[in-house]
């Protein structure tokens, strides 16, 4: 039918005749646009329009005043952010807690997956994955409760466990000790996610070819040499891959662990920079001044996204954006 | 496969990694039991420490006298209903774009995919969310839960890789039969889709139960829209210095019969009840949520 209809048109009203296609398909699909334009917007509405929101860094915004009444400062918020000292206190704790969960968080699920992928009693593997995954799927609220409880100086198993083993002779206070705190952070995120984020490497192990493991076992390679010269060059590119989204992600680590797991005694090591954008831009109504802080943080996770997967594709050719 | 006889180091490795993992396997699972125990133990017992994975002076006590606390209930309440709302909106409209995406056929696929994804990478930041939520007016109402993240591009992607790999002479032939393409999504695609949109379904409930910034941040003037959750946060923070200003739970109900129980005994038997609901589906969910999860990591 469409060669029919081609045949009919001269090359003059092509456009016409690509234009009346297109609005003629549309006709067809229309219950595949009515499945997805609402859903579009939707995304547009709650996920683009807050880009917008950006040109508050700009002003002197008040929520009172209209768009066209807000006073435009220029730069003066980021000048004001550079000029505050806490900003860099802010930063040193952003960086790192993000990079001590990069290095922690990202080899120890690894080293759990080959640990795990060397099993051979299927019962007490499944068991160790299911007990593993479960703290994932726990509030960090219940999460910094189980923390606290833990390495509390009343009874916390922590302490006792010190105590009776002759390290402290009293209980550590850990909770108000400034300088464990990004080691609190960072093992408590381990507990919680550890489980969780070996699965992928478990899976992409269940995609090496088994032949690899006969023929190395007739050579009489030991299981360290396996490990070393199989599964690990086997899951090479999952790992990569992981890297390079962990570095997008660094400095975007959020706050819910350290609002939670904080307290004012630990502010100093506890503060990120999304907890003083709330601290500054909602509690104290400085609207423009938060969010310039937030700007701020964007631009580094996207140049850090970029950095890593320029590095990434230098030296393998492939992309993963 | 491998012959009978195992050599010294593929013993001492055995040994090595079934420890490790043990290990791995006692600290994950010791402060749940420790929790759990705390929680059916007399209060006023537990002060006295030592409890460990069995409940000393077993009682029940803790629970009801947290669920004679208003706040908790209307919590519980809310927590509940924005668990169903939340993932049924985003189950429905998850799969609906879903489909929509992996119709190699429709005009909208590449805009619309771009749209999406690119969500993936930037977000307007804390400030401009809260502005745009004021603008909306969805401050101070229970759709502040469940709206603004109702179409999430990760559990997008996930259903379409799923729905990628099912034959597309299913459509075809339904489409010969005269079925349009909302026919073919709902009487068709959907029902295969079961796994992929349970994965999903999880993971949105999940994200909805244990949701409590929200709470704070636009609903914490209003005791009537507050969350499990949220209460759990505002009675552990509370405490988190184990400082005696632990009695605002205690104060807050203003009850002789709740001052029996220490703000302990409270916060555990409150954890337990965020955390049981969870224990309840996560085994049965759990083959699918692999899949799903290895599925949506290779395809972003």
């Amino acid at each position: 039918m469409e060669s029919v209809e081609k045949k009919a048109h001269t090359k003059i009203n092509r456009s016409a005749k690509t234009q009346h296609r297109f609005f003629k398909t549309m006709k067809q699909q229309k219950y595949l646009y009515a499945m997805s334009v609402p859903f579009v917007l939707w995304v547009l509405v709650f996920n683009y329009v807050p880009l917008w929101g950006w040109t508050m860094a700009f002003q002197d915004f008040k929520p009172a005043r209209s768009f066209m009444e807000q006073e435009w400062v220029g730069l003066a918020n980021f000048t004001a952010l550079f000029q505050d000292e806490r900003f860099y206190l802010v930063l040193l704790n952003t960086l790192a807690m993000s990079i001590m969960g990069l290095a922690i968080g990202f080899v120890v699920p690894i080293i759990f997956a080959v640990f795990l992928n060397e099993v051979r009693v299927q019962t007490f593997k499944r068991t160790v994955q299911t007990v593993s995954y479960l703290p994932h799927f726990v509030s960090w609220v219940v999460v910094a409760g189980i923390v606290t409880k833990v390495l509390s100086t009343d009874g916390g198993i922590v302490n006792e466990m010190l105590m009776a083993a002759g390290f402290v002779n009293e209980p550590v206070q850990f909770m108000t000790k400034g300088e464990w705190f990004w080691m609190i952070v960072t093992l408590s995120d381990l507990w919680k996610e550890m489980g969780w984020n070996s699965i992928i490497f478990l899976a992409a192990m269940a995609g090496v070819d088994p032949q690899q493991y006969e023929a190395a076992k007739v050579d009489g390679a030991s299981r360290l040499r396996q490990i070393w010269h199989i599964t690990l060059p086997g899951i090479r590119p999952t790992i990569l891959v992981v890297l390079i989204l962990s570095i997008g992600h660094l400095i975007t680590i959020g706050f819910e662990k350290q609002f939670l797991l904080g307290n004012p005694i630990v502010v100093d090591y506890a503060e990120v920079l999304d907890l003083y954008a709330l601290n500054y831009g909602i509690g104290l109504g400085r609207f423009s001044y938060g969010t310039a802080i937030g700007i701020f943080n964007s631009l580094v996770s996207i140049v850090l996204l970029f950095l890593a997967n320029g590095i990434f594709k230098r030296y393998t050719n492939q992309s993963v954006m | 496969m491998k012959g009978s006889r195992k050599g010294w180091d593929d013993r001492l490795f055995d040994l090595i990694n079934y420890s490790f993992l043990t290990v791995v396997l006692l600290v994950t699972l010791y402060p749940f039991l420790n929790v759990l125990a705390i929680s059916l133990n007399e209060s006023t017992d537990t002060v006295r420490g030592g409890i460990t994975i069995f409940p000393r002076e077993f009682t029940l006590a803790n629970y009801q006298t947290i669920f004679e606390y208003d706040n908790l209930i209307t919590g519980f309440i809310n927590s509940t209903l924005r668990t169903v709302i939340g993932t049924v909106l985003g189950v429905v409209s998850s799969a609906m774009v879903a489909f929509t995406l992996s119709r190699a056929d429709f005009q909208g696929r590449k805009a619309f995919s771009t749209v999406l994804v690119l969500t993936l990478y930037f977000s307007g930041g804390l400030i401009p969310g809260y502005m745009l939520m004021r603008d909306l007016q969805l401050i101070d109402t229970f759709w502040v839960y469940v709206l603004p993240g109702m179409v999430n591009a990760f559990n997008i992607i996930i259903v379409r890789s799923f729905m990628d790999g099912l034959p597309f002479a299913l459509q075809e032939s339904a489409k010969m039969d005269g079925a349009n393409d909302f026919a073919i999504f709902w009487r068709i695609i959907l029902p295969l889709c079961t796994p992929v949109l349970a994965t999903i379904a999880l993971f949105i409930a999940v994200g909805q139960w244990n949701s409590w910034f929200d709470t704070y941040l636009y609903n914490s003037s209003n005791p009537s829209l507050t969350t499990l959750q949220f209460e759990l946060m505002k009675i552990l923070q509370n405490t988190t210095m184990g400082s005696t200003d632990a009695n605002a739970f205690r104060d807050a109900q203003g009850q002789e019969a709740a001052s029996s129980v220490s703000p302990e005994s409270i916060k555990m038997a409150i954890s337990m009840v965020t955390i049981i609901p969870i224990l309840l589906v996560y085994p049965f969910l759990q083959r699918f949520f692999v899949q799903g999860m290895t599925l949506g990591a290779v395809k972003s």
